[in-house]
């Protein structure tokens, strides 16, 4: 009786057996979410990582433009295209309003990104494979991705960035072997049309 | 201080004493509470028909001004007077018993309206684009954060009556040993509002020194952690409120008794035991917090807070079922629910609510909260199409429901457009719900929230999201139009009856009836009490289960990392 106080012996009341059951089987089912994500840890491959180094922005910036013209081998719609060697360190850069550099990658092998901004807040979101992170100024935060499949992928910002947060793209292109590389040098070293 | 004799009225139609300046400063709150629910649902309108660009009515600038305004008064203002009404109510005319100082209620209702009015100038005037959320280093202009800040006492100080007059009730013995159900609710709702509204203190005092250029610099990180201690927490408030009203709402329509008050008041205990550090949930593709912590943090070895959510979605339709047995209608598993009264807008607005809030925002919300399968949600739209579930369709549409009979009892009117009023929650409750599903859809397809021009025409580079979201757009659209139709309905018939309905003359005027509770003698031990809810709930259950399959198999296909 929800206005007034319960009736006489309310505490002593026994508990029905379709609510004992109801709230044994929801217990069970809390229990096992917590051990879900633990045993993804163990048994899974995409888990957020726990590595994160506190860098000051120009600090990163310092190692972005330091790392971009390494590998760097052309570059789209005014962006650098650069081609990481696997296991080697990225270093993507979201800044107001831009992801850069543009990355080429190998299917199936791993590359540690350095994800972090030299601003504000912005949204990792990688499409179409929806994979989302965020990106502080302030923190590098440390993800070893191992791309799965080839193709064309866009980089969104999925966290408010001031009032060009929707023109902030980046773009990921994932490449069978080493060769394929050759191609796309070859397409952005040409002259821009 | 000095002492002001309370002057009460009794009311004929629950026998209960009623404190007049009290029953004045719910009606303030109330009032303030549909004034800012109305500047929500016009935002919401502008951002439906932003959002769907076949229209895309607003300028950028605009999007995200009016953006602003919608989540602040609709999260914060509109819900937050409406529970300072609600625990009001819930300590004075419910416990029989005076308003504890009325002249410190005005006090705080003050500085309520001028956080409200000042937050709202400064969003307006185009110098608070920065969301409800206003991650640091976005920088507002000082008087925004004083705004916020000005609410948040206001609304602490209101907290705060509350438990004063809930020691009034007590000492003065209005109510018996145990503080009924209700009233038990607003308290755990109380008590994690303390919690918020410190939080809210602890960032939102830095960052206006920080705005003033007092302190040089705020760590981006701690903020996002701070403010969560605000921001989720809330979400807490609302929930336990809205379960309070649930069960009162039970007992209203139907005379439905919780089938174990012990069960009932342990799981609002949960409740405020195992909400504390939920700002996890949104730092779980963060820098800075380990695994470890999020893991733990979200929760604490099990869901005991979304236990305790499960115990009411059983409990609450268990005490409507057991009441509808009661009188008879045992055919069956679900004869109680077709012989319910339908025709009440509190009842189907209640039921609605509650299948809302567990089937489109219960299930989101645990599966979105897990640390992995963020991953694949994180601030895409499925995000606010979660909390369309749980804070619009379930505790927006409830407090809804519940004014059908507050109108009558506290501002002693009839409804005006009782037709209309047996519409509106369907009306709300399915827009809403079509708008959170298609969200919730678009959000699979990685579509992010909060962005102004998804088809990225002025972007480097472009990206089309999959065809199938165009026909997600047009039903979003109309769930959201249908729903701000629900919303309008609901502020036309509130702002008709508070101010030119009929007066209530006595207990034959009252619109919609007040059941008379069944108790049943028989002990229920070892006992079906509700059979249909039993099975309702596993429905639940095995709905919730697909769910999350779907969301670990979608996890599972993307990238590795680690």
């Amino acid at each position: 009786m929800s206005l007034q106080p319960p009736a006489e012996g309310w505490y002593e009341t026994p508990v029905a057996r379709d609510e004992r059951s109801w709230v044994a089987v929801a217990t069970v089912v809390c229990l096992c979410l917590y051990v879900w994500m633990i045993g993804w840890h163990i048994y899974g491959r995409q888990n957020p990582s726990s590595i994160s180094y506190r860098i000051e922005p120009a600090e990163y910036m310092q190692l972005h433009t330091a790392w971009v013209p390494r590998y760097q081998i052309g570059e789209e719609n005014g962006v650098p295209v650069v081609a990481p060697p696997p296991n080697s360190d990225v270093f993507l850069l979201g800044q107001m309003w831009r992801w850069a550099p543009v990355l080429v990658l190998q299917k199936g092998q791993e590359y540690t990104f350095h994800l972090a901004s030299v601003d504000l807040l912005h949204g990792f979101s990688l499409q179409p494979v929806n994979m989302n992170f965020m990106v502080y100024p302030g923190y590098d935060y440390v993800l070893r991705f191992r791309p799965t499949e080839t193709g064309e992928f866009t980089v969104v910002c999925n966290e408010f960035c001031g009032i060009g947060h929707h023109m902030m793209t980046g773009k990921i292109y994932v490449v069978e072997s080493a060769a394929e590389i050759e191609h796309l040098r070859q397409r952005f070293q040409a002259p821009q049309q | 201080m000095m002492y002001q004799a309370p002057i009460f009225r009794l009311c004929e139609i629950t026998g209960l004493r009623v404190d007049r300046t009290g029953e004045r400063l719910i009606r303030a709150n109330a009032v303030a509470a549909v004034v800012a629910f109305l500047i929500a649902v016009v935002g919401a309108l502008l951002l439906v028909l932003t959002r769907w660009q076949t229209v895309h009515l607003l300028p950028a600038e605009w999007y995200y001004r009016i953006l602003t305004l919608h989540g602040v008064n609709a999260l914060i203002f509109w819900i937050v007077f409406f529970e300072i009404a609600g625990l009001y109510f819930g300590s004075t005319i419910v416990l029989n018993s005076p308003f504890c100082a009325p002249k410190t209620g005005w006090f705080a209702f003050g500085l309520t309206v001028a956080g409200f009015l000042l937050t709202n100038a400064m969003i307006l005037s185009g110098q608070a684009d920065v969301l409800m959320t206003s991650y640091v280093p976005l920088q507002a202009h000082p008087l925004y954060y004083l705004g916020i800040i000005l609410f948040a006492l206001g609304a602490l100080v209101g907290v705060f009556l509350f438990f004063g007059n809930l020691m009034v009730a007590r000492r003065a013995g209005t109510y018996g040993a145990t503080l009924p159900l209700f009233t038990y609710g607003l308290a755990a709702a109380a008590i994690i509002a303390v919690i918020t509204l410190v939080s809210g203190a602890i960032i939102y005092v830095p960052t206006l020194l920080w705005a003033m250029g007092v302190l040089p610099k705020l760590d981006a990180g701690l903020y996002k952690l701070v403010w969560w201690g605000l921001g989720h927490p809330a979400q807490q408030i609302n929930v336990s409120a809205m379960v309070a009203v649930w069960y009162l709402a039970a007992y209203l329509t139907v005379g439905g008794i919780s089938v174990n008050e012990r069960i009932s008041r342990i799981a609002f205990l949960l409740y405020i035991l195992f909400i504390c550090l939920a700002s996890a949930h949104h730092l779980l593709v963060d820098p800075a917090v380990s695994s470890v912590w999020k893991v733990w943090n979200t929760s604490y070895a099990m869901y005991l807070a979304v236990l305790a959510s499960m115990i009411h979605a059983f409990a609450v339709p268990a005490s409507i079922e057991a009441a509808q047995r009661a009188r008879g209608y045992t055919r069956g598993l679900f004869q109680w629910l077709a012989k319910a009264p339908w025709g009440n807008p509190t009842f189907s607005a209640t039921v609605l609510a509650i299948i809302g809030f567990g089937f489109i925002g219960g299930i989101t919300g645990v599966i979105y909260g897990m640390e992995q399968t963020n991953i694949i949600v994180h601030n895409t739209l499925g995000i606010p199409g979660h909390f369309k579930g749980t804070v619009v369709l379930g505790t927006t549409l409830t407090f809804m429901g519940i004014t059908y009979y507050l109108i009558p009892l506290v501002f002693r009117r009839r409804i005006v457009g009782m037709g209309l009023a047996r519409l509106q929650p369907w009306m709300f409750a399915i827009g809403i719900a079509l708008l959170a599903v298609s969200m919730i859809g678009l959000g699979v397809l990685g579509v992010p929230r909060r962005h102004w021009d998804i088809g990225f025409s002025m972007a480097p580079f472009r990206y089309e999201f999959p065809a199938v979201a165009d026909l997600l757009w047009v039903l979003f659209a109309l769930g959201g139009l249908l729903a701000v139709l629900g919303a309008l309905s609901w502020i036309g018939i509130v702002v008709a009856s508070v101010f030119f309905g009929p007066r209530l003359q006595g207990a034959e005027d009252m619109p919609l009836p007040i059941a008379t509770p069944v108790r049943t003698q028989h002990s229920t031990a070892g006992k079906f009490v509700a059979p249909g809810t039993f099975v309702l709930t596993l429905v639940f259950l095995v709905t919730f289960l697909v769910f999350f399959w779907l969301n670990w198999k979608w996890l599972a296909a993307t990238w590795e990392v680690r």
